[in-house]
């Protein structure tokens, strides 16, 4: 059976430019980067270019791009390092209610053991962060304000630049976990005031276990974890040369690309929104209409758990996820979907279609035409079993 | 019948095996794993299959064989059809059979359902040692496995026409227990030495614990008497005792003596000689056959009084709301057991014993 993939918010297939990088430093770059003799420095030189290639598409400058094992860890680092570094001057963090749990669950385990007040921010139907709502959270001992760009599971793009004007006249550093966004949508900390950023490479065709904090020069961080030093003491651990390098590639790729596929797939996406809206009664898109990624088509489907749309729609061959990767196989409704303000019974039937580059005309006609009996069927099936 | 067919898997070897019979016969096979205690939960229960660890293993006899792979939650309906009955049960006296609750309202019911309604399989296959065969007369007729000593047709007494349409059991067939092991290793399953799975699969240790936890009155302490009323001892609790287990007190009279009846209002266990307990007159309740409607009113038949018990000769009366079992001999079967009607290999049905019988 053919399979059609519209997971790409999950994560995304490899480029072939980035796979042909990266195997080419696994069999001829053997050097550890911190060791001084010729093999070290080739290692050496290939983690900066690679980081000069970050720097570049963020507009950056290369000092402050620290490499991480991913977005988890970069969010991990951002708030725990920020928090850390301004003991003492600051206790208090603000975040919003539809976070990753990467910050959400960071900022609470922050919280629980006494090294942060949490104020959380809630949002609107569409998912929107009101700017005034951060500006009102702000306090005189608030350290960090932690927003991210576009959100994992409905897409919504936050209003992140003013946001940062509040923050950066306010004296409060902000972080964004821009994971989902970075290589989508055009990211440019020169123009927008945010101080800390974490990107993922396998959200944008770079390989898994690599990722990358922006640390604007002057924002002070502390470092999570001891060791060796690496990364000027900010994320120690050998690094992961290989994956850094593709991580650089992908970036570079997906930006040189990005305004053409980012058309592309907002088309698709549009084509998704308004087929299954037209074709499935009772349909709820949920996200902002327009201010959403491009590549992001979310809804609730009432009567309908998210666990059975999955599987049906594996059985029928389409990779989709209900909301987060992280968090399929929960039956609990995603707190995203319920800051909405969606009740339960909607909320649990959700799903996510998320295209990418791979993705044609042809793969949304064969998803529009399979999805509305499918999700018939689950309506008949849950009415017959109450 | 083709369509896919949907095995559920327990991370064991019998239901890996069933899967791989399937596919060796051609069929479009997909497994399901069943959550059965809620995700994340702390329990060291080492026989359940419904645990992550279990699941864990469910996975990869799956990723061995080359289906795809479900994990589905039912640990809501497995906490409120097997445990909470179970735990209901001791608290008023009767003695439980979870294994025959899951498969029930959990395999049979809940899971059945799913895979026809949700997910539009149109079977579902079980590594259950019982054999489901086409009859002349278009009927499905549910039989005892091929080797009696696996046989697992007593808890599958429930089932009727609706699902034996829609089940399989591949391993019904098979000679014994080694022949299951020897297509485990011959398909490479990682499950070829795991240890069997047990009656109680959900409770790690001591049942009397969890019953304790969620129904501690039924821990209060109470008389221990004879069939007369006089009072022979004091018992713990009636959740901790069950009907037709030996009783410790008596030893003064030199006299052996079983629980023969407990009465949670009063917390008084009743207890006397085994020719006061034993009866030959039964009454049950949820009564059900797999034909869907018994051959007549009353008929003739070998009822077994539990898992892997002897067959015993006995008449079964069909009455509104149940049956009326009458033993050929006297003999002890404790309310809240299943008792099934055979004839010869075939399971024909079976009910509960009701609670006040025997009285």
């Amino acid at each position: 059976m053919k399979r059609v993939y519209l997971d790409h918010a999950a994560t995304t297939p490899v480029d072939p430019e980035v796979a042909d990088a990266m195997a080419r430093v696994l069999r001829e770059t053997h050097g550890n980067p911190s060791s001084i003799y010729a093999e070290g420095r080739a290692a050496r030189e290939l983690v900066d270019h690679a980081r000069e290639e970050v720097a570049a598409v963020l507009g950056a400058q290369p000092s402050e791009i620290v490499f991480t094992s991913g977005g988890t860890e970069a969010d991990n680092l951002a708030l725990r390092g920020v928090m850390q570094a301004r003991r003492g001057l600051g206790d208090h963090l603000v975040t919003t209610a539809i976070e990753h749990h990467a910050v959400l669950d960071t900022a609470k385990d922050l919280e629980s053991h006494g090294r942060a007040r949490l104020t959380v921010v809630p949002v609107d139907r569409d998912g929107r962060v009101d700017p005034a709502a951060i500006a009102a959270a702000i306090e005189p001992k608030t350290t960090l304000v932690s927003v991210m760009h576009a959100n994992n599971e409905i897409g919504t793009i936050q209003p992140i630049a003013e946001i940062g004007a509040i923050c950066r006249e306010r004296g409060v550093k902000l972080h964004s976990d821009a994971v989902q966004s970075v290589g989508a949508l055009d990211f440019d900390v020169s123009r927008i005031p945010v101080d800390l950023v974490s990107v993922n490479a396998h959200k944008f065709y770079g390989p898994k276990g690599v990722g990358a904090l922006y640390v604007r020069r002057g924002t002070r961080l502390a470092t999570i974890q001891t060791g060796g030093g690496q990364e000027k003491g900010r994320r120690t651990g050998t690094e992961n040369v290989a994956g850094i390098v593709g991580l650089g590639v992908a970036l570079r790729v997906a930006a040189e690309r990005r305004a053409t596929e980012s058309a592309r797939q907002a088309a698709l996406r549009d084509r998704i929104i308004d087929g299954v809206l037209a074709r499935v009664p009772d349909a709820v898109l949920t996200g902002h209409r327009t201010e959403r990624l491009p590549n992001n088509a979310s809804f609730c489907f009432p009567g309908t758990q998210g666990e059975s749309l999955i599987v049906a729609l594996d059985l029928a061959g389409f990779a989709a996820s209900s909301g987060s990767a992280c968090t399929s196989g929960d039956t609990e409704p995603s707190h995203v979907l319920l800051a909405l303000g969606l009740e339960r019974h909607v909320a649990q039937g959700s799903l996510r279609l998320t295209v990418g580059r791979a993705t044609t005309d042809a793969d949304v006609d064969a998803l529009l035409a399979a999805l509305p009996p499918i999700v018939a069927r689950l309506r008949e099936a849950a009415a017959v079993s109450v | 019948m083709s369509g896919q067919v949907f095995v559920a898997l327990s991370g064991g070897v019998d239901s890996s095996v069933a899967a791989a019979l399937l596919l060796e016969r051609g069929e479009d096979v997909v497994g399901v794993w069943m959550r059965l205690v809620p995700g994340g939960a702390d329990t060291d229960a080492p026989r359940c299959c419904g645990t992550d660890e279990a699941g864990e293993d469910a996975r990869r006899a799956a990723a061995t064989l080359g289906i795809p792979f479900y994990a589905l939650d039912y640990a809501d309906v497995f906490g409120r059809q097997v445990v909470d009955r179970f735990v209901d049960a001791y608290a008023s006296g009767e003695t439980p059979n979870p294994c025959v609750s899951c498969n029930h309202h959990v395999k049979f019911d809940a899971l059945l359902r799913d895979v026809v309604a949700k997910f539009g399989g149109t079977r579902l296959a079980t590594g259950h040692y019982a054999r489901v065969a086409d009859a002349p007369d278009g009927t499905r007729r549910l039989l005892r496995a091929r080797d009696a000593a696996k046989d697992q047709s007593y808890a599958l007494y429930m089932l009727g026409q609706r699902e034996l349409r829609r089940t399989l059991f591949p391993i019904g067939d098979l000679v014994n227990k080694t022949e299951t092991r020897a297509i485990a290793a011959r398909f490479g399953l990682p499950t070829a030495a795991k240890a069997e799975s047990m009656d109680i699969c959900f409770v790690a240790s001591d049942y009397r614990d969890l019953v304790r936890g969620r129904a501690p009155r039924a821990f209060d302490a109470g008389p221990v008497e004879r069939v007369d009323g006089s009072v022979v001892g004091r018992h713990a609790g009636i959740g901790g005792l069950t009907v037709g287990q030996r009783s410790g007190t008596g030893v003064a009279t030199g006299e052996r003596l079983y629980v023969l009846r407990l009465e949670p209002e009063r917390s008084a266990a009743v207890v006397g000689t085994r020719e006061e307990i034993t009866r030959t007159t039964y009454e049950l309740r949820d009564v059900s056959f797999t034909r869907d409607a018994p051959r007549g009113n009353s008929f003739e038949t070998s009822a077994v009084l539990r898992y892997r018990g002897t067959p015993l000769a006995a008449a079964v009366e069909v009455i509104a709301d149940g049956a009326i079992l009458r033993l050929a001999a006297p003999a002890l079967v404790a309310p809240g057991q299943a008792v099934v009607f055979y004839e010869g290999d075939e399971v024909v049905g079976g009910g509960i014993v009701r609670a006040g019988s025997p009285g």
